[in-house]
């Protein structure tokens, strides 16, 4: 085992994700749309690595609610990447649309 | 993988897992050949609505602000017929400790889980439900995992459910996220028979009392406001246990008069298992894919008998489209200050059209607001609707086709709800409940009068339901 020789092995205690594989395409439920059957069903979950891995490798993990899960070692410190994207035209006018209606109606009052 | 891990052998001992998961034996409450006693489901818990209220007041659930949105009042009658145009009200739910009234749910099923001495909860939910579950499970010092459907083959996530992910993990929960698929619940029973959890389903009793308060709360304040309780309250409705929930809380507070009108977005055409369509729907919950069928079905959840059962409360069902509850979520923010949704804020959209309808002497209430975030946005939502294709377009919403366009209203008058024959729900209903019952069942009075309860209707009106059925099938 390189010891600081590999640059992409990642130290046991960090949070990372794994990914897993619980049905192949062949062994998943009946009665489902082609388009799900034929892609497995895939699992991912994070957790702080047991042992030393390599991305790509098998590797265990101990969750948040302390248990022990299995899979492929996928992604260091997995970042949250949701964010909110670029404004929209269609959305952003219908505010100023709306106020300028409670504006005539107060006027009239 | 080993053989007794296997699709169908865990599904196999479905009933086994979840008796013991969550701790009630169902098959007691049966009666007749095909009915079960519901109300004795629900009251054997022990919970009433006063001492659910007390336990929620212990973590900061409930008491949620009752607002009356004054600005978009005044702008529905700007639309209305003269004399038309209620008051409408919402009640603040995004100011529970997790953000949304599913806290209300959580509460009493965490409670339930302590109480009976288990270590930790386990969920299947993608939505905001997850986030109440590991926040109540935080609060009572319980493990909490979630288990999620939450990107497509791709690996695209849907932004909301990203969203949930993080908050899940934030109260410090362990979050299982799924690829698309009804597998979910294989994966769920798999954790419960690993860790011996409790199932905080929102399905059992627990999840449904939870909700009481809710109604109860809104109607005393109303009450106290206006000195008469509401006309008409409007609830997001998917799974059933937020109308459900609301309309018996809203009866134990006295206020049998109120109509109960169901929300949902118009999703029709999309396939809830389908890894195509998952990313080309914009709202996660609280629409059509899960009330339709959860309507006409309650039985399909994960506990052999759903407390939720919204068709025996519902006065009216509506749907909206997807553009018109972004047009609300906007309304909401900019005229009244409040920033919440978006599929929260379906049962707001169709208030608006709603209120048209009333007399201006009237109260519509809206029970529930959602948190917004990153994500959990009309931003985030329309900016992956148009990297999946779909077409985003001021004008008419009536003309838009879910997974292919969301049209946003250039008009209020253009917000609209579309009703959902009732009485075609009670025939689907109708046809589940005898489907599912063995071969050869006579019904018996009790099986007669609870699918009168079930369908909302009377022990005739079922009868010749089921006589038009005998003709239409000889």
């Amino acid at each position: 085992m390189a010891s600081g020789g590999d640059a992409r092995r990642v130290a046991r205690g960090t949070w990372v994700e794994l990914h897993r594989v619980v049905l192949p395409p062949g062994e998943r439920a009946p009665k489902l749309p082609e388009e799900t059957r034929r892609v497995p069903l895939e699992l991912r979950v994070r957790g702080f690595l047991i042992a030393d891995a390599s991305p790509g490798e098998s590797a265990e993990v101990r969750t948040a609610a302390g248990r022990r899960q299995r899979g492929t070692l996928d992604r260091v410190l997995p970042p949250y990447e949701h964010g909110f994207g670029p404004p929209v035209p269609e959305l952003m006018e219908v505010g100023e649309e709306l106020r300028a209606i409670l504006r005539g109606e107060e006027s009239e009052r | 993988m080993t053989a007794g891990d296997a699709y169908a052998a865990v599904m196999a001992r479905r009933d086994e897992i979840v008796r013991r998961s969550v701790g009630i034996d169902y098959s007691v409450y049966r009666i007749g050949s095909l009915a079960f006693d519901y109300e004795r489901l629900l009251a054997d818990t022990g919970y009433d609505v006063e001492t659910v209220a007390a336990i929620q007041e212990g973590t900061a659930v409930g008491h949620t602000p009752l607002v009356e949105l004054e600005r978009l009042t005044r702008l529905v009658r700007t639309t209305a017929p003269a004399g038309k145009g209620a008051r409408i009200f919402v009640k603040d739910e995004a100011a529970n400790p997790s953000g949304s009234f599913k806290d209300r749910r959580a509460s009493l099923s965490v409670h339930e889980a302590r109480e009976r001495g288990f270590a930790g909860v386990a969920a299947a939910t993608s939505g905001n439900y997850g986030a109440a579950i590991a926040s109540q499970a935080a609060k009572a010092g319980l493990r909490c995992v979630v288990v999620q459907e939450a990107f497509d083959s791709a690996g695209i996530a849907q932004p909301e459910i990203a969203e949930k992910t993080r908050a899940c993990e934030a109260y410090g929960a362990e979050v299982l996220r799924l690829s698309v698929g009804p597998e979910l619940f294989y994966v769920f029973l798999r954790v419960l028979e690993e860790t011996g959890f409790f199932n905080a389903s929102l399905y059992t009793p627990y999840s449904i009392l939870g909700i009481e308060t809710l109604g109860f709360e809104l109607a005393r304040e109303l009450l106290a406001r206006t000195g008469r309780f509401p006309d008409v309250v409007v609830a997001t409705h998917a799974g059933g246990g937020n109308v459900t929930g609301t309309a018996r809380g809203l009866a134990a507070a006295g206020a049998v008069e109120t109509q109960i009108v169901a929300a949902s977005v118009d999703l029709s055409g999309l396939h809830m298992a389908s890894d195509r369509d998952f990313n080309r729907k914009s709202f996660t919950t609280g629409h059509t894919g899960f009330s339709l069928p959860f309507t006409t079905w309650p039985d399909r959840a994960d506990v052999p008998r759903n407390a939720a059962r919204a068709l025996r409360y519902m006065d009216r069902f509506v749907t909206v489209t997807q553009g018109e509850v972004f047009y609300a979520t906007q309304a909401l923010a900019q005229l009244e200050g409040m920033e919440r949704g978006p599929a929260g804020n379906t049962s707001l959209a169709a208030a608006l059209a709603l209120a048209r309808e009333l007399d201006e002497d009237r109260t519509l209430v809206v029970q529930e607001t959602e948190y917004t975030g990153a994500g959990k946005h009309p931003m985030a939502q329309l900016a992956l609707a148009r990297r999946m294709g779909i077409r985003i377009a001021r004008g008419d919403p009536a003309a838009s086709r879910p997974g292919e366009s969301i049209i946003i209203p250039e008009r209020l008058d253009q917000v609209r709800c579309v009703d959902v024959d009732l009485d075609g729900v009670r025939h689907s209903y109708l046809r589940n409940a005898l489907a599912a019952a063995p071969a050869g069942t006579r019904l018996e009075e009790a099986d007669v009068a609870f699918l009168a309860a079930e369908t909302h209707t009377t022990p005739d009106t079922v009868q010749e339901m089921i006589d038009a059925r005998h003709a239409s099938t000889r």
